[in-house]
């Protein structure tokens, strides 16, 4: 059986649910080989094998995490022409898809983006257009490279031997271009990040100032969520813009969308119509996005949640 | 120092987007097409770097003949000249054979940057600039919310979920900028008047010594099997809050077993 590169989305060491669903996919297509690069590989090593990793590259190399995006795309790279893999599979983050990019320019494969599922054969889905149009695509140059969104399946564990298969790799002088000087953390929340949350809370102009984010903030750690914003409300200065959820933003696809005091502007919609269950709350009966809700309330951000906080945590206790 | 930019004309946000039933690409002429509104923020940064170290800012777009009115809307903002790679012969290219023909035309260039957007508004692959890098083997200076020149190293912080990453790398470097990076400009009318006198070359396929074979649909390296609109949403229940909103919301997330 061919193998199927999975490159593993870690946080700090911490395999990400990502992986989970990346190594799920991967057993459809053949056998799944996790992808780890830098150090701590042993703390992962676990968890990788409980989802199916017959075998971990691990490209312990701390020299690898000096350089932007290039080093892994070499690390990649020399797998696929070594395993001849079946596919190679990466999350549908930032950089996610630009390994993938640089990937596929280096091995002269195709390459497919944000796919929401993958079939054994290798036939990718994706939603396009903001999640209008439903599209079904195969590479057929080369080795396919794949990116595929958070929550697009459900993990399945499949136990496997993991079997740890040190690597090295020699990055150069293009690999190592882009310097990474320094990392700087300015917000420590504690949530899950954005594009991969299974609950997203998100506010628009209509939460009216930067205060009354803090029941949003509220609402999305009740739930074990994020916080999205729209662009009227990270363009008015309330949350930051990296929260951004839209068309000039991110697209997430979580099980559960909840939107305060956003219309639903189209921009708006492209990040995020293809939630599972959407919740809008808006004070006006007209605003457009109540034509996306599953459930929607007309009514006061400052009534609805707090009544909503409390029944979540009651529900909890 | 000397900028490209790139630009690309995208279908209006508000625009009914479809593929074509005939060759499954996105169809370009039933949309109005306008510039992509990330690649706004390139320019507008490109602009601003000229305005402090001096230098040109050239555009560089691919695309159809219709995509000068991108190109002249670009130009108006400020950009010197430009330089739009117009060949038959890409069609349906994807985002590989793009940016191949980006980089092959960037090599008939004198720059020492190159400025995207992160990524444009139809496809939203955001893989371009990333790609650019790779074909040129230039450093990958992307998702910049801030941009810096010191001499012949350019500084950036790129865009992180909890903060940012300082990269820098030596010109020429291949940049990508978020939209909170600057406030773009609006041209003035006689801004756009004197846009239209602005140089703009165009670039055949033989001119930007791109290979025939290695763009286009038929170069593609992917297919699309079929599509369909996606099956419109039920529609939800929605009420009025009388004191009990919250409480519905609750019950509803039960019944789902969301919580």
């Amino acid at each position: 059986m061919s193998e199927v590169l999975v490159l593993v989305d870690q946080n700090d060491g911490t395999v990400k649910k990502t992986t989970d669903e990346l190594l799920t996919l991967a057993r459809r297509m053949g056998e799944p080989s996790a992808v780890w690069i830098g150090p701590g590989v042993e703390g992962a090593k676990d968890r990788l094998a409980e989802y199916g990793a017959a075998k971990v590259y691990a490209a312990a190399d701390e020299e690898l995490l000096a350089y932007a995006v290039a080093p892994t795309v070499a690390v990649l790279a020399d797998l696929v022409a070594q395993a001849s893999p079946a596919a190679v599979l990466l999350p549908s983050t930032t950089e996610g898809k630009e390994i993938a990019a640089r990937l596929a320019v280096r091995t002269g494969s195709g390459l497919i983006t944000d796919a929401v599922d993958v079939s054994a054969d290798g036939v990718a889905e994706q939603h396009v257009f903001g999640g209008a149009t439903i599209v079904h695509s195969r590479v057929t140059t080369g080795t396919p490279v794949i990116t595929v969104r958070a929550n697009s399946v459900t993990p399945e564990p499949a136990p496997a031997a993991a079997e740890q298969v040190p690597v090295s790799v020699q990055l150069t002088d293009a690999d190592k271009a882009a310097r990474v000087s320094d990392r700087v953390v300015q917000e420590r929340s504690g949530r899950p990040e954005l594009a991969e949350a299974a609950v997203v809370v998100s506010g628009g102009r209509g939460v009216g100032s930067a205060e009354n984010f803090a029941l949003i903030e509220q609402l999305a750690d009740a739930l074990g969520g994020a916080v999205g914003a729209s662009r009227a409300a990270t363009d008015a200065g309330w949350y930051p813009h990296q929260h951004q959820v839209g068309q000039t933003g991110k697209t997430v696809s979580p099980q559960l969308y909840i939107a305060v005091g956003i219309s639903g502007a189209i921009q708006h919609r492209a990040g995020m119509q293809t939630a599972k269950t959407i919740v809008v709350i808006d004070k006006d009966a007209e605003a457009p996005l109540f034509e996306l809700a599953d459930f929607g309330v007309v009514g006061d951000l400052h009534t609805v949640l707090p009544q909503l906080i409390d029944a979540i945590q009651q529900r909890k206790a | 120092m000397n900028i490209v930019v790139c630009v690309k004309q995208v279908p209006d946000t508000w625009a009914e987007k479809r593929l074509e039933p005939g060759d499954k690409t996105l169809d370009r002429e039933s949309a109005d097409g306008v510039m992509n509104e990330l690649d706004e923020y390139a320019v507008e940064e490109g602009l601003r770097l000229k305005e402090a170290h001096g230098g040109q800012v050239t555009l560089l777009s691919m695309g159809p003949s219709k995509a000068t009115e991108t190109i002249r809307k670009a130009l108006s903002m400020g950009a010197d000249a430009a330089v739009h790679v117009l060949d038959d012969a890409l069609q349906g290219s994807d985002a590989l054979a793009t940016s191949y023909a980006l980089s092959q035309a960037l090599r008939t260039l004198d720059f020492d940057l190159v400025i995207c957007g992160t990524e444009s508004t139809d496809a939203r692959m955001a893989v371009v600039p990333a790609m650019l890098a790779e074909h040129l083997a230039l450093p990958h200076l992307t998702y910049a919310s801030r941009v810096e020149v010191d001499g012949g190293t350019v500084r950036t912080h790129r865009q992180a979920e909890n903060g940012y990453e300082v990269v820098e790398g030596a010109v020429p470097a291949v940049v990508s900028v978020v939209e909170k990076i600057n406030e773009p400009r609006y041209p003035k009318f006689k801004d756009i008047m004197a846009a239209k006198k602005k140089p703009l070359t165009t670039l055949s396929l033989a001119d930007a010594n791109i290979e025939a074979d290695r763009v286009g649909l038929a170069a593609a390296a992917s297919v699309v099997e079929d599509f369909a609109d996606r099956p419109p949403k039920s529609a939800g229940t929605v009420v009025k809050d009388e004191g009990d909103g919250g409480a519905k919301v609750a019950e509803f997330l039960v019944a789902q077993k969301l919580i």
